[in-house]
């Protein structure tokens, strides 16, 4: 037993500084945003906590499967121990402090703004200061964008302006597709009829991949898209050349709502 | 049959309430039903004219092709002809040759071996479907089949999968062995039993013939409203896992009678082997879930055969309601697939490391502890969806408290091994795979549980790797541990133990390489289900797909070794190779059709192995009651 907790103190202290300061923080999805460095610290403290476990279990059976092994063809039995409260009740209180600790850990986690998952029409984790609101429209396949607070412009592709608290609205037109951002780290599943709000606060100016993450029929894997985070005099001079350039789709589009039903289902019952 | 029917010719043979029965009525049945449908006229149904597609037609096709299919194996005789006021006896092909097991056999023994059979088919066509997906995925861009064919192979690897394997333990095994663990004659209702098999054949089969009907776009899950959206190649989805369901529900209900009520003399709780645990809870988790999943499945067949609302936003329903009740019976569902594997791991363990399971009570608890928690959790599915958000941390806790009762069972596990005599047989080299593909499942569904790293894995493939090393990595291997161990019992043959070892290092290696690396796409921001990918992904799905089609090429082995042992060597087995103490194996091989001459009479658990410590007194036997 104590060759074991030598060697699971040895390499748990060689590997978990390895992959909690090396390995974790270069995962993604990076640093771009609020969102996105929350996941990848909350990640290296989830491995922080894994790797000893992991390290004193492989430990463990490496050493039961060579040490206790059969040796020679003759049949032979191992020692009849059957219990001992002396390990169960120190496994069990251990397990259980570890898993409360991961709860409140993720809970203190999840307080800042939702760390951007969707959190529905009423979210109940929420930014501080000025957010700007920015609607995700998904349909069948493709997503558009609209901005409420310039006029309602819709836009087919999607700008933020850097360090901007933003309020992301998923909706869609028919069935469940997911806004992903995989580098702002934001994911909120666009539900008919549903206003699903996540927050973001992007840090940094970049190009970055949206996708849809929630199966949505034939052409699925091509509801794909690319958005940027620019400055914030650039966005402000590419939302005002939007509105200039939709404003006759504007006024045709019905006025914006949480959530809209582009025609009446056929039902019978 | 009995011996003047050998005597008949065959083409004679064949005809009579059996499989060839019950394909035809089967068949007929589809039409019927396929007619009647056409001949329903309503306002409601108008629909159908634009798109002919009448949902109704084919759903009715499915109902009477089932009932078709039981009526010709014969299940409708023996409630017929009590009716009729004749005495009947309810024993059905218990005595006789090869032609019971095609048909309505109430041997617990044949329809284990059905089971066993019958789940292997459709595992090896999950298993095809698999490679083809991995075919697909070999270059970003669609270049075998085209999204359409894509998305209905995904589906129905998918379904196929969590659908049939569902029962692919409780099924051949549970069937097969509780009644000889627990010294009972039989099971407490053998034509349930029976039923229970044919009805998840007729699943599978309906599943397939989705192929004629278009497939379906919406993956295993069937989200609404893209349910109510497809064309009618989902109707056979629908009609799949409402019969899969029934089937889990009566298999369950079976086997927790049984085991409540069929016990043999003084196999108190505390002696009962592990794997009757692992059987009871999962049965446990059957009954209760079930049900949620096919109520949920009659209101999508509603929504699309005669134009309800239930999960339509626009028309007053919700989505959230299907996404609630499926994963109310699909979080379930997973430890539907993952207990029995707890169950046979434990079982097997002592045997080969000649102890006794360590920690009998704290093993049983950890498994009741996950079949209770299961049903706490489902909205871990749900974190991104939008529902609940204040609910958030409540589930992330009940989620992470599962990992307490698991990390008993592997308490158990582990210290089962301490200072044991360890035998590397091929099964119990399963066991021990069993311990590190589980770990990884289970870390990465830590990482799963906690919602801000959830929320970049979330749909994506590192969902994907988490579940197939919990499933395919628990489950699969503890299947084929338990293949290796019993089917010496089972088929009175051996299994050949070099090519064993040859199947259990292809399989191990390829399957860690083939999911491993899924977890680095599904965190580079490769989603579920994409028939197309980000081209610098290409290297690493490559990979993933040679591994894939090794781990393939493994399950090829082991076919090769069923046939080479069970077909063309035929070495007996002797009638308890593997020295165990349990109480199976002290009946004959092949096991004779009571099973026992008189009642066992059990003073012991099923573990009594090896030495007792020298300084210690030797273990109490168990009279307290077991925990739960």
């Amino acid at each position: 037993m104590r060759r074991i907790a030598i060697a699971w103190f040895v390499l748990s202290a060689i590997l978990t500084p390895i992959v909690v300061a090396v390995i974790a923080p270069t995962l993604p999805p990076g640093n771009a945003s609020n969102a996105s460095s929350g996941q990848v610290f909350d990640d290296t403290v989830l491995f922080g906590i894994v790797t000893p476990i992991a390290v004193a279990i492989a430990v463990y059976f490496f050493y039961a499967m060579f040490v206790f092994r059969r040796r020679g063809p003759e049949p032979q039995e191992g020692v009849a121990t059957r219990d001992n409260p002396g390990v169960h009740i120190p496994w069990l209180v251990g397990t259980t402090v570890i898993v409360l600790f991961l709860a409140t850990f993720g809970t203190a986690e999840l307080a800042d703004a939702g760390a951007g998952g969707g959190q529905g029409p009423d979210p109940a984790f929420k930014p501080s200061g000025k957010v700007l609101p920015v609607q995700v429209i998904a349909q069948q396949w493709e997503f558009t964008y609209r901005y409420p607070t310039y006029g309602g412009v819709e836009t087919a592709h999607l700008e933020l302006p850097v360090g901007q608290q933003v309020a992301f609205h998923v909706t869609s037109l028919d069935v469940i597709h997911s806004f992903w951002a995989p580098k702002l780290g934001v994911k909120a599943d666009a539900n008919p009829g549903v206003d699903n709000i996540a927050y973001v606060k992007p840090e940094e100016e970049l190009s970055f991949e949206i996708h849809c993450s929630e199966l949505c029929g034939l052409w699925h894997g091509y509801m794909f898209d690319t958005g940027q985070v620019v400055s914030p005099s650039a966005f402000g001079e590419w939302i005002h050349e939007q509105q200039r350039v939709f404003a006759p789709a504007t006024k045709v589009l019905p006025k914006y709502a949480t959530h809209y039903f582009p025609e009446p289902e056929r039902r019978g019952g | 049959m009995n011996s003047d029917a050998i005597a008949r010719p065959l083409w004679r043979r064949l005809i009579g309430f059996n499989l060839l029965g019950g394909i035809v009525l089967g068949i007929v049945g589809f039409y019927f039903g396929w007619w009647l449908g056409h001949q329903i006229k309503a306002d409601s149904l108008d629909y159908f004219g634009d798109t002919n597609q009448n949902d109704v037609a084919l759903m009715l096709g499915y109902l009477f092709s089932v009932i078709g299919f039981l009526v010709g194996l014969g299940f409708a005789n023996y409630p017929l002809a009590r009716m009729l006021g004749r005495d009947r006896s309810h024993v059905e092909n218990e005595e006789g040759g090869v032609g019971r097991y095609f048909g309505l056999c109430t041997d617990h023994k044949v329809v284990g071996i059905q089971y066993l059979l019958g789940i292997g088919l459709f595992f090896f066509i999950g298993g095809v479907n698999a490679m083809l997906i991995r075919a697909e995925l070999l270059r970003p861009s669609p270049q075998l089949f085209g999204a359409g064919n894509y998305l209905t192979l995904v589906g129905l690897h998918g379904t196929m999968m969590m659908g049939i394997m569902t029962s692919g333990v409780l099924g051949p095994f549970a069937n097969y062995f509780v009644p000889l663990m627990i010294g009972a004659r039989r099971m407490a209702f053998p034509r349930i039993e029976a039923i229970t098999f044919w009805l998840l054949m007729a699943a599978g089969t309906i599943l397939m013939t989705t192929i004629f009907f278009g497939g379906f776009p919406t993956g295993w899950t069937g989200y609404a409203p893209l349910n109510v959206q497809a064309n009618y190649g989902f109707d056979s989805y629908i009609f799949f896992f409402a019969l899969v369901g029934l089937s889990m529900m009566l298999l369950g209900l079976n086997m927790i009678v049984t085991i409540i009520s069929m016990r043999a003399p003084g196999l108190t709780w505390s002696r009962l082997p592990i794997f009757c645990w692992g059987a009871l809870s999962t049965s446990v988790l059957m009954v209760l879930a079930a049900p949620v999943l096919i109520a949920a499945l009659l209101m999508v067949a509603f929504d699309r055969s005669v134009q309800t609302s239930f999960f339509l936003s626009s028309a007053g329903g919700s989505p959230y309601l299907f996404q609630n009740l499926f994963w109310f019976f699909g979080h379930p569902e997973v430890y539907v697939l993952a207990l029995p594997g707890f169950g046979i791991i434990l079982e097997i363990l002592p045997v080969f490391a000649r102890k006794p399971l360590w920690g009998y009570r704290t093993a049983v608890a950890g498994i009741l502890g996950v079949a209770l928690l299961s049903f706490f959790v489902w909205q871990h599915h749900l974190f991104v969806s939008g529902l609940n958000s204040s609910l958030r941390p409540f589930y992330m806790f009940s989620t992470e408290a599962i990992s307490v009762p698991t990390g008993l069972v592997f308490l158990a596990g582990m210290a089962t091994l301490w200072r044991a005599k360890i035998r590397y047989t091929v099964p119990m080299l399963f066991c021990l795979a069993w311990f590190f593909n589980f770990f990884i499942g289970g870390a990465s569904g830590v990482f799963l549980s906690d919602v801000p790293s959830d929320v970049s894995t979330h749909g994506t493939f590192f969902v994907m790797a988490h579940f197939h090393y919990a499933i395919m990595g628990g489950l699969i291997f503890a299947f084929f541990a338990a293949i290796y161990y019993w089917v010496p019992k089972m088929f009175g043959v051996a299994l050949n133990e070099r090519l064993g070892k040859i199947h259990f290092w292809m399989m191990f290696i390829a399957f860690n390489s083939t999911f491993a690396p899924l977890f680095a796409l599904g965190l580079m921001g490769m989603p579920r289900r994409v028939v197309t990918y980000p081209s610098h992904l290409q290297p690493l799905n490559d990979w993933v797909s040679v591994s894939a089609f090794v781990l393939g090429a493994s399950m090829l082995v082991f076919l090769g070794n069923v046939v080479y042992s069970l077909v063309i060597v035929r070495k007996p087995a002797p009638a308890n190779p593997w020295e165990s103490r349990s109480l199976e194996w002290t009946t004959p091989t092949p096991v004779p059709v009571g099973n026992f001459d008189r009642p066992p009479v059990i003073d012991s658990d099923p573990y009594d192995y090896g030495v007792p410590p020298v300084a210690l007194p030797p273990p109490p036997a168990a009279q307290a009651p077991a925990p739960g």
